[in-house]
């Protein structure tokens, strides 16, 4: 195929992803781009060049080693649901970035930690990048058969691809300051790409299996007639799965740890919901992917077993072998995709990282504490997009200036091993509340120096082809400092072997200073809000890690710097809204000062926000575990001062139902007795009757004065009971004999004969009283004609029911509790006003409470109401 | 004969009402709560109702709504005899489109007077 054209296809390939980007960044709120589904894709950026070329190169040359790169992540995904939710929730809540952002804050905003990770992570990455680069170049010339690679640099296809994707990445990866504000546009073009990248990839495994050969058992067997076939399929004994062991650790920490995935997984994450998707739709992504690297190996090994073709390129040789040109150019556009999502997404995470956590920490600060809000932010922007350049023209000649001849695999092992070395400070800080900055860096160097030690010095030696005896005798030529053999250790392949040295220190290092070394009062109480993060997350501000105070015009001041008038005018009205804090409000509280700090970690890290807003506020040392019980007194106030509110309320409508049920009995005294005052023509019939009714209102007064005395003397506790053992049986025939004069006039019949005996302590003359007023009420309620009363008890071991019944028309099913309510009937009475002060069940009901009993109402069926009281039997 | 319309759940005080206003003359009709009133109210027609307004159902309001609304009804006089005797209560009850509003409990001499120079305004 000539260059010219594929040239032409891969620039309509590529303005086609450019315009998918452009279009889901106009398009954010959609669904095409806001789905668990882009999300899940998004995150296969795992799968690069590398996958397509390099896994196929490892099945051919060593079996089914390279599964263990997608094992680890297959292992640790279902675990999401959880400990990356955990993540997430703690970087959405601070405005966290990026891993270095993470790391740095988790040990208190260390501004030097932050940098240290950041220069771990372009060490680990920059390589990575060039092997990318160094894939599309290789396999460009492959499907163009153009052999020699030009050295001059403006003759190399690459070279202008990788100033597209610079160009790429710096457009829409630096729409916002904000670094945290998610970046629609090239996630999904990402995700774009992973389907492309991963159909391409069935389409030539399926052309090997079924057209090339006859299935996968056709393969399977010419492929084992090889030599060496059975040998590397296997595991091989223990050693191996020692090597299958931590390959597979390594891979989980990376599809975690690096910054790429960190990026897609946790900062552009939309809702945490989406993770349920990927928990099984990742898994089955990368299933599909390695079904093929196998049949692809196999059949490349079958096919070109005398000939020399690197295993590495198989994907497009086996096409290319049968003049099949069309296969071969969707294989090397699929190895395209994975190649430049990984280009993008991995320098759009290192530029946040370098501007965040290492440039403006360290140089910028001072300027922008001084600068205007548009300068600062276009700076902020400018300094990334000057870091996208930097990283991939550096990756470009990293790539030109070694000769990058060893298989893709290593290269990328190398930087998942560099990577791994912050996974002790990163797991630790996440669930050990120890875990201090001290122990970290120290934790991080000497890792970082080991594997330097154990990999990259004797692989650039091998690889660079330079003669010492370094490798084969060890430094000093003392055989325990072999890198590939520290201190002895033989069972292991260099990469395994490297994983396991680096980190093994590493972790050693981190424990042992974390435990004896304190950090500072701000780290350990991040590390409680990283470690117990699903208790702080919800207290948002309330969860400030330190405690300070500033004029809000000096947070104003420095907020405005860098978002603008608007945006800060905007976010603080917010805040204020939030918190109901009056906006005139002059000194600026913890929360404010909490609020601020998070509000610019977007923008600047976390270092840097720390710094700049410490400069304008008094610092006092304070515990979380101290903030949380201040929390937890205001809360408390705020609660007993809300109680006593609604008590006093309730003392009032109290009050005012008293005095309106005193008036109305004194209205019809007063009415009456004037007239007989005044009138002198009364006549001596109407004369009594008026009498008869001042004297009844009156006792009706003095009833509802005692009830109320009563009932006050009884919720306040005033009155002590007078406990003594009865029998319950003698208590209720009392009540009965008391009401019998009521019941004969209502012709109303009461029926006692299934009351039990029991003793009991309790009140006899309170109980009695309850027991008449339910009573009184039955016969008050019952039908008028056959109206029937029915007292009987239930007792078991620890308590009587005393059940009271009538036949009457029952109670509104709405109303079974309010009748405990004082004044209840006053407000509900019927067109005949009972008798009654209308308090005679809320005594009742205080009663049968200060006896620790209960009162309760029910309707029966068909006819009639029951209430029914406890009294515990062994009541002291 | 002029006519009055009591409505009023307390016995008592229907009694004493029902007493004075015969002696003043009235054709003396009793509601014992807001439903029986309006019914009173639509047969009858009284010159005036005196209307209190805690009652079960329906309430002195709504009955005061129901005469204020109906165009044969809006020009009885209407008179809240009520305990509740908060400036906000009365203030209501006189927005509401009462004539009067006098507390409970009151004196029979004032209200005949206030009953008599009501009818009399017109």
């Amino acid at each position: 195929m000539s260059s010219f054209l594929v040239i032409s296809i891969i620039i309509v390939y590529l303005a086609v992803i450019f315009y998918v980007a452009f279009w889901a960044e106009k398009n954010s709120k959609s669904r095409w781009v806001n789905n668990p589904y882009v999300y899940t894709l998004s995150l296969a950026v795992y799968c690069t060049a590398w996958t397509y070329y390099g896994s196929v190169g490892l099945a051919a040359t060593s079996g089914l080693k390279f599964l263990t790169i997608y094992l680890g992540p297959i292992i640790i995904i279902p675990t999401w649901i959880i400990l990356m939710r955990k993540i997430i929730r703690i970087s959405k809540g601070n405005k966290i970035s990026s891993l270095a952002d993470f790391i740095s804050l988790r040990y208190g905003n260390d501004r030097f930690l932050g940098a240290l990770v950041t220069v771990i992570c372009v060490l680990a990455i920059v390589p990575y990048i060039s092997l990318q680069l160094k894939a599309i170049s290789e396999t460009f010339n492959v499907i163009t058969k153009h052999n020699i690679t030009s050295s001059f640099i403006l003759n190399d296809t690459t070279f202008y691809i990788a100033i597209l994707l610079a160009l790429f990445a710096a457009f829409f990866g630096t729409q916002h300051t904000d670094a945290t504000e998610r970046h629609k546009g090239i996630i999904t073009a990402v995700a774009l790409e992973s389907v492309i990248k991963l159909v391409f990839f069935i389409v030539i495994g399926l052309y090997v299996t079924f057209y090339l050969f006859n299935g996968p058992t056709d393969i399977f067997e010419q492929a084992s007639l090889l030599p060496g076939f059975e040998e590397q399929q296997t595991i091989n004994g223990v050693e191996g799965g020692f090597n299958w062991f931590f390959m597979s650790l390594l891979s989980m920490i990376a599809i975690m740890l690096l910054p790429r995935q960190f990026q897609v997984t946790v900062v552009e994450n939309e809702r945490e919901r989406y993770l349920k998707k990927v928990t099984w739709l990742f898994p089955l992504y990368l299933l599909l992917f390695n079904v093929f690297v196998i049949f692809i190996a196999w059949g490349g090994n079958v096919i070109f077993q005398n000939q020399e073709v690197d295993a590495d390129l198989f994907t497009l040789m086996l096409p290319l072998n049968n003049n099949h040109e069309f296969l071969a150019l969707l294989g090397f556009l699929g190895g395209f995709s994975a190649a430049i999502s990984m280009v993008v997404i991995s320098t759009l995470a290192l530029s946040t990282m370098l501007s965040n956590n290492l440039i403006i920490p360290y140089g910028f600060l001072r300027k922008y504490s001084q600068g205007e809000s548009v300068k600062n932010t276009e700076s902020i922007k400018n300094i990334r997009r000057i870091a996208i350049f930097s990283l991939i023209i550096v990756a470009y000649f990293f790539y030109k200036s070694f000769t990058l001849d060893r298989s893709l695999v290593s290269i990328g092992l190398i930087s998942f091993v560099i990577i791994a070395q912050l996974a002790p400070s990163f797991f630790g800080g996440l669930f050990w509340r120890r875990g201090s900055s001290k122990g970290a860096k120290y934790g991080i160097g000497i890792g970082f120096l080991i594997s330097v030690y154990t990999l990259i010095i004797p692989y650039t030696i091998d690889s660079q082809s330079i003669a010492t005896s370094f490798v084969n005798e060890g430094l000093f030529g003392i055989n325990l400092l072999k890198p590939y053999e520290l201190f002895g250790l033989q069972i292991f392949e260099p990469v395994p072997h490297a994983f396991f040295w680096s980190l093994f220190f590493n972790g050693i290092v981190y424990l042992l200073i974390s435990v004896n070394f304190l950090g500072s009062y701000r780290e350990r109480n991040f590390a409680e809000m990283f470690v117990d993060s699903s208790k702080y997350a919800s207290l948002h501000e309330n969860a400030y890690v330190w405690k300070g105070e500033a004029y809000v015009r000096d947070i104003r001041k420095v907020l405005t710097r860098f978002l603008g008038e608007n945006r800060t005018e905007r976010a603080l009205n917010l805040f204020y809204m939030k918190y109901n804090i009056d906006k005139k409000t002059q000194y600026a509280d913890a929360r404010l000062v909490n609020f601020s700090e998070k509000l610019l970690t977007g923008s600047i890290g976390s270092a840097s926000s720390r710094i700049l807003i410490s400069s304008v506020v008094k610092e006092e040392e304070i515990s979380l575990v101290e903030v949380l019980n201040i929390l937890d007194e205001t809360k408390k106030a705020k609660a007993s001062n809300k109680e006593l509110q609604e008590r006093d309320k309730q003392k009032d409508e109290f009050l005012d139902t008293v005095a309106h049920e005193l008036k109305t009995p004194i209205t019809s005294i007063k009415a009456l007795s004037e007239i007989l005052l005044d009138d002198d023509e009364v006549d001596g019939n109407t004369k009594k009757q008026f009498l008869t009714s001042i004297l009844s209102e009156s006792e009706r007064i003095s009833r509802l004065i005692n009830n109320i005395l009563d009932l006050e003397k009884l919720a306040t506790g005033r009155e002590k009971l007078d406990l003594n053992e009865y029998s319950i049986k003698s208590t209720i025939s009392k009540s009965i004999d008391a009401v019998s004069q009521l019941a004969i006039k209502k012709d109303i019949k009461i029926n006692s004969n299934k009351v039990n005996e029991a003793m009991a302590y309790y009140d006899e003359d309170r109980i009695q009283q309850v027991i008449i007023n339910l009573l009184s009420n039955a016969i008050k309620f019952s039908k008028d004609e056959n109206g029937e009363v029915a007292v009987s008890t239930y007792v078991n071991e620890n308590k009587i029911k005393i059940y009271v019944e009538d036949n009457g028309k029952g109670i509104e099913t709405d109303d079974l509790n309010l009748i405990f309510n004082k004044f209840y009937q006053a407000k509900n009475q019927t067109i005949l006003k009972p008798v009654g002060s209308g308090l005679g069940l809320a005594i009742s009901k205080q009663i049968i409470e200060s006896h620790n009993g209960k009162i309760w109402a029910e309707n029966l069926e068909p006819l009639g109401a029951r209430l029914t009281f406890t009294l515990p039997l062994n009541n002291n | 004969m002029r006519k009055i319309l009591i409505v009023d759940d307390e016995p008592n005080i229907v009694m004493s009402l029902e007493y004075i206003f015969k002696k003043e003359k009235f054709e003396v009709f009793i509601a014992r709560d807001g439903a029986e009133a309006l019914g009173i109210v639509e047969s009858e027609i009284p010159d005036i109702v005196l209307l209190d307004i805690m009652m079960p159902n329906v309430d002195g309001y709504q009955v005061l709504n129901h005469l204020k609304s109906n165009e044969n009804l809006s020009d009885i006089k209407v008179i809240f005899l009520s305990a509740k005797n908060k400036a906000s209560d009365i203030e209501l009850g006189l927005q509401l489109g009462a004539d009067k509003y006098i507390s409970k409990p009151f004196s029979t001499k004032k209200l005949v007077k206030e009953v008599k120079e009501l009818l009399n305004k017109k």
